[in-house]
């Protein structure tokens, strides 16, 4: 138990996925605009990559593995993936229009975000059983969801400063990523 | 195509033009449309392997071949794959070439390959590939798509090299892994991730203060 919970914080704190491992980069600066958002897609990409992570383990333990095909892992891995976004997008749409609209917009983006397909490959590449597959995918979401968070909120506050002309914009959100994520090296300590 | 003719056809204006196209092609992915800095795409990997240059080449190189495989072969099947499951297909095009990288660095170069690590196989979800096949390959011709992925490879090879280079002598004083001074005090952050995304920033806004 105790290792479950030192994995889920070191993944939400000490190895965050934006900030240390630079997963999630592009929508963290394209959608790090207003804080609804960032909840928004920060819960989309929590949904997803459970679901994304869970069934690409059993693909890998039940099919990939003992047909010894394991070097069709990124191909598979990925169409898996997308096709897993579509479905979700088209239940959520037929069964929940409210959460649809609430996520929606949001899901189509996921399927190019390269945490889905990383967090797959590291639970394979890490050797993690089924239970520590899913924490460490929660981790991962949460920490993400996190930087989005931080980055947003931060970010509001921007549009009424005064920075310098060619740092606006997105130059400016990297400098404070950097600066987010050398906060973050505190962390490291934690452990 | 009809209206294709052939090379020996072309009148010598048409081809200085053709040849102009073929070099605007190129080299605009390097400045104008530089898909890292300009287009904002495929950032992951760039902040990511950028500590070492060689490292930066290295991925460079794999990502080059990737894009210029999978837009050869969709220009070549634009006619053939339907409308609407071309997403998939591209995916698989892409997904296949990144395998091949995948097997072929860690049989060739395994330093290398160990040291990207993760982002080989993310390669397939990188934007730049696949915005690239959408929006220009499935549309043109091979001639054209292949320059446009040659242009659009080396853009992104050289920012990555820019700011490897910017990182290692900053963080460690050394150039791809050669020693370049006596006495020097390394800025440790550099090497670290905050240091990769301060660079990049940095570098942002000076190629927009010299755009304008």
């Amino acid at each position: 138990m105790k290792e479950l919970i030192l994995l889920l914080l070191s993944t939400i704190f000490v190895n965050n996925f934006v900030f240390a491992r630079f997963l999630g980069t592009c929508p963290y600066m394209g959608v790090s605009r207003k804080i609804a958002d960032s909840i928004g897609m920060g819960l989309a990409v929590i949904f997803v990559l459970l679901m994304a992570a869970v069934s690409s383990w059993f693909i890998q333990y039940f099919i990939l593995n003992p047909l010894h095909i394991e070097y069709l892992q990124t191909i598979v891995f990925i169409l898996v993936i997308a096709a897993l976004v579509q479905f979700v997008e088209m239940v959520i749409m037929k069964t929940s229009p409210a959460l649809y609209k609430a996520l929606g917009i949001y899901l189509p983006l996921i399927s190019t975000n390269c945490i889905i397909l990383a967090v797959a490959i590291l639970n394979i590449r890490e050797n993690y059983n089924l239970i520590k597959t899913v924490v460490f995918t929660v981790g991962a979401g949460l920490g993400f969801t996190l930087a989005l968070i931080l980055m947003s909120s931060i970010r509001e506050r921007l549009e009424i400063a005064d920075i310098p002309k060619p740092l606006e914009g997105e130059p400016i959100a990297f400098i404070i990523a950097g600066l987010i994520a050398i906060a973050f090296f505190g962390f490291s300590g934690m452990m | 195509m009809s209206s294709k003719k052939l090379l020996s056809e072309f009148t010598p204006l048409e081809m200085a033009s053709r040849k102009a196209g073929f070099l605007t092609g190129f080299t605009k992915g390097i400045i104008k449309e530089n898909p890292v800095l300009g287009l904002m795409l495929g950032l992951c990997s760039v902040l990511a392997v950028s500590t070492e240059v060689k490292n930066a080449i290295g991925m460079g190189c794999a990502m080059t071949f990737v894009l210029l495989g999978s837009n050869i072969l969709v220009s070549l099947l634009r006619k053939t794959i339907p409308q609407k499951v071309r997403i998939p297909v591209f995916l698989i095009v892409i997904g296949s070439f990144t395998t091949i990288v995948d097997l072929v660095m860690n049989a060739y170069a395994p330093a290398i390959h160990k040291n990207l690590g993760i982002f080989i196989p993310l390669i397939v979800v990188n934007c730049i590939i696949i915005a690239r096949a959408e929006a220009f390959a499935a549309k043109k011709q091979i001639l054209e798509s292949v320059i446009d992925a040659l242009g659009m490879g080396f853009g992104y090879t050289l920012v990555l090299f820019v700011i490897a280079t910017i990182r290692e002598i900053s963080g460690n004083g050394t150039f791809s892994g050669v020693k370049l001074f006596a006495e020097f005090n390394p800025v440790l952050v550099m090497m670290l991730p905050p240091g990769a995304f301060i660079t990049i920033g940095l570098l942002m806004a000076v190629l927009r203060a010299i755009k304008k």
